[in-house]
């Protein structure tokens, strides 16, 4: 974007004046980012940076915050080797928090990219019968206000035959709140409406006539599924599948609401940490997942480029 | 089997098949007919497709949603526990004094609810519009099961006199019938008078009309910031040569996958008074060391943080649009004569418009939803609807209200996202 010849010299200032603009917006975006990284580091329980780790004295920084995402919760610190590994990794309360975090979000982003790329390939088909209407409310819950899916859930959850009443059938099967399953179900809603954009958004460019060639040539629908439209649209079911996996990791007010003691995740340990008494452990926390997001961010880009070069759409 | 119902199959094996003047299939079938069934299958097996989604959201989504919102208009704390009590109010209209007939029937249902243990249920229901009053009926229920002689009237007086008070008579009438639209009334700062009219609550108590109006004003603001914000951002992005626009998109990009918990805690560290950005400025000397700005847990805490975590939601329908503005339109309009200001105003900026619109009404229906960085970062005076909703589920526990509170707020956004549909097409959502 260079300045065209024809330029006034009040243009040309202006247009300087425009990149700094630029610059000053970006820098808006991404600093309060970066800025934790180095303050996470901090020898001092402080939230800004010290004399010290101005002057990049040694002393000034540390890795104590880090370590304290271990200790936190364990049973005796101070051991050494294999035994302080080994209740870190059963009893540290941010080591327990991760598991939970990752084991409902690896649940439920199957769950909801299973059915959501299903759907997405009828919502794709010209024959779909009210696509839009459908598609409005499989987007929804993205577009709903968490806290009042988070109140619905509640109630839902903590008796989830109350609604059997109404066809006289027995309305206390147990609860959902306060476990695994439910906090799952509650994340694959949540995580559902990425998938349904992104897998829509790679179908939009399928050619139909593939899958009639294979059935022409006498594959099933099962193998014309598995070795045509697949490997075709693989790399948005995956990028939908991250977005759905993100949103649950992420997600603090449905777990809130309709989680147990038992399913601490990160977010709501985050939650707790920053209400009660924010320390700088928190910001070794934010640090690990500002990397973690990097990885993810880059994992879907380089998916991004691949999708648009296997279908041959040129990159944008 | 499903060759024959291929229509291109059916057309190409009609040749010979006339005999009726109207086309047939291979097998004699009616073409028509034949391509009518066809297509229904083809209907079926896509609903067939979409079907497991659609009842799951249905199930997990729609229907708790629904019966969320029921409780905003009907609530049967008081009429299911308090029988004979609800048929008094239903059989006496407005204004009638409780004769002893009344007073009976409430020593009755006060028994029988204390011995089924329901008289808190009871309490906490006419707590809702008349504070104070639950440990009134649970302390009056334990006194009753011991027993109670008639004159009832006398005898309930006797236990603790504000059960003459006509404020409690009449709560206890409103929530004789399950179904009322008293929990929208006070959602709306309005409440219904002991003689049926409505009126204003007074002025100390109007917290829902101010928080509506502080919600979608500052929802309003934020769009408009990140506007600002966004729209010289995606147009670098869109006109600089593909490479380095990708580079810079992952500076947009990046905030957009972190999470908000992560973005709003260093806007936290940012913004304090002991922060960052307070230390810069009075290490800058623009500001003394006494006179630390309050950034934070106010409403500017609650702007600042929102905006940027929105900021990603305005740039990228923007780029999107503005990517496929064709660079020679200004080019024509500058070499007619137009400068470069009535270029932009007059050729630019209207076709940027989809964008901008698929951007800004994106971003205000999730600000106007939003509850963890409020919550987080807005002190009392940057709290959202949501997060009185929030109060209202976990402390107050004045479920009906929080119902209320959330029916409002979620027709406003619906009818946005209906609004966004028409204008843009969920279709052309994109993420990244």
């Amino acid at each position: 974007m260079a300045v065209p010849t024809y330029a006034t010299p009040l243009e040309r200032v202006w247009h300087y004046a425009y990149l700094v603009i630029c610059g000053l917006i970006f820098f808006f975006l991404i600093a309060p980012i970066i800025v934790i990284i180095p303050l996470s580091f901090n020898a001092e329980p402080y939230f800004t940076f010290t004399d010290r780790m101005l002057s990049f004295d040694p002393k000034g920084y540390s890795t104590r915050w880090y370590r304290s995402l271990l200790t936190f919760g364990m049973q005796n610190p101070d051991a050494t080797g294999w035994a302080f590994w080994s209740d870190a990794w059963a009893n540290a309360n941010w080591v327990k928090a991760a598991k939970n975090s990752i084991i409902i979000g690896v649940f439920s982003t199957l769950l909801a990219t299973v059915l959501g790329t299903l759907a997405a390939l009828g919502l794709s088909r010209p024959e779909m019968p009210f696509r839009r209407a459908i598609m409005a409310i499989l987007i929804s819950p993205m577009i709903v206000p968490l806290i009042i899916t988070a109140t619905g859930m509640f109630f839902f959850y903590s008796n989830p035959c109350e609604l059997l009443g109404v066809f006289g059938l027995p309305t206390n099967c147990g609860r959902l709140a306060g476990t695994y399953v439910g906090v799952i179900l509650a994340h694959a809603t949540l995580g559902i409406p990425f998938v349904i954009i992104t897998v829509t958004a790679t179908l939009v460019g399928f050619d139909q006539s593939l899958n009639r060639a294979a059935a022409s040539l006498g594959a099933n629908p099962r193998t014309t599924f598995f070795r045509v439209t697949m490997p075709l649209i693989l790399p948005g079911v995956i990028s939908g599948a991250l977005f759905a996996f993100v949103t649950s990791f992420d997600e603090v007010v449905a777990v809130l609401f309709i989680a147990g003691p038992e399913q601490q995740t990160i977010p709501r340990q985050m939650w707790n940490g920053i209400r009660e008494q924010i320390s700088p452990a928190i910001l070794a926390v934010a640090t690990l997942l500002v990397i973690f997001s990097i990885a993810l961010l880059t994992t879907v880009e380089l998916l991004r480029r691949r999708s648009e070069r296997i279908r041959g759409v040129t990159p944008r | 089997m499903a060759n024959a119902l291929d229509p291109h199959a059916a057309i190409a094996t009609t040749a010979g098949g006339v005999t009726d003047g109207a086309l047939r299939t291979a097998d004699g079938r009616p073409l028509v007919r034949a391509l009518a069934r066809s297509q229904s299958l083809a209907r079926r097996r896509a609903f067939l497709l979409v079907l497991p989604l659609l009842a799951f959201i249905l199930i997990t989504f729609v229907v708790p949603i629904g019966q969320m919102l029921q409780r905003s208009f009907y609530n049967d704390g008081f009429s299911a526990h308090m029988p004979q009590l609800s048929q008094w109010f239903a059989d006496n209209p407005r204004g009638t004094e409780p004769d002893e007939a009344a007073w009976t029937a409430l020593a009755t249902d006060l028994k029988a609810s204390a011995e089924a243990r329901t008289i808190g249920v009871v309490g906490t229901r006419i707590n809702y519009d008349v504070p104070g009053t639950r440990s009134l009926f649970t302390s009056t229920g334990r006194q009753v099961r011991r027993g109670l002689e008639p004159p009832y009237q006398a005898a309930l007086l006797d236990i603790n006199e504000d059960w003459a008070d006509p404020r409690l008579w009449s709560a206890m009438r409103d929530a004789s019938s399950p179904v009322t639209g008293n929990f929208y009334l006070a959602a709306v700062d309005r409440k219904r008078g002991d003689d049926g009219s409505i009126s204003q609550v007074e002025e100390r108590q109007q917290v829902y009309v101010m928080l509506f109006m502080r919600t979608f004003w500052l929802s309003l603001v934020i769009t408009f910031v990140t506007f600002v914000l966004g729209f010289p951002i995606a147009h670098l992005l869109a006109t600089l040569p593909m490479r380095k626009s990708n580079l810079l998109m992952i500076l947009v990009l990046l905030p957009f996958w972190t999470s908000l918990l992560v973005r709003t805690t260093s806007w936290m560290v940012l913004l304090q008074q002991q922060g960052v950005i307070n230390d810069i400025l009075v290490w800058l000397g623009v500001i003394g060391g006494g006179q630390r700005l309050q950034m934070i847990y106010n409403q500017t805490g609650t702007i600042i943080a929102m905006t940027h975590i929105l900021l990603p939601f305005m740039i990228l329908p923007l780029y999107s649009v503005m990517r496929t503005i064709n660079p020679s339109y200004v080019r024509a309009a500058r070499s007619l004569g137009a400068t470069s200001w009535t270029a932009f105003r007059r050729v630019y900026f209207p076709q940027t418009l989809p964008g901008l619109g698929a951007g800004a009404l994106l971003v205000f229906i999730l600000a106007v939803g939003y509850y963890i960085t409020p919550a987080l970062v807005g002190g009392s005076s940057g709290q959202l609807i949501s997060n009185m909703i929030a109060m209202h589920m976990t402390d107050t526990l004045n479920w009906s209200m929080a119902a209320a509170l959330a029916a409002l707020l979620l027709a406003a956004v619906l009818l946005l996202y209906w609004v966004y549909d028409r204008m843009v097409g969920i279709d052309n959502l994109k993420l990244g």
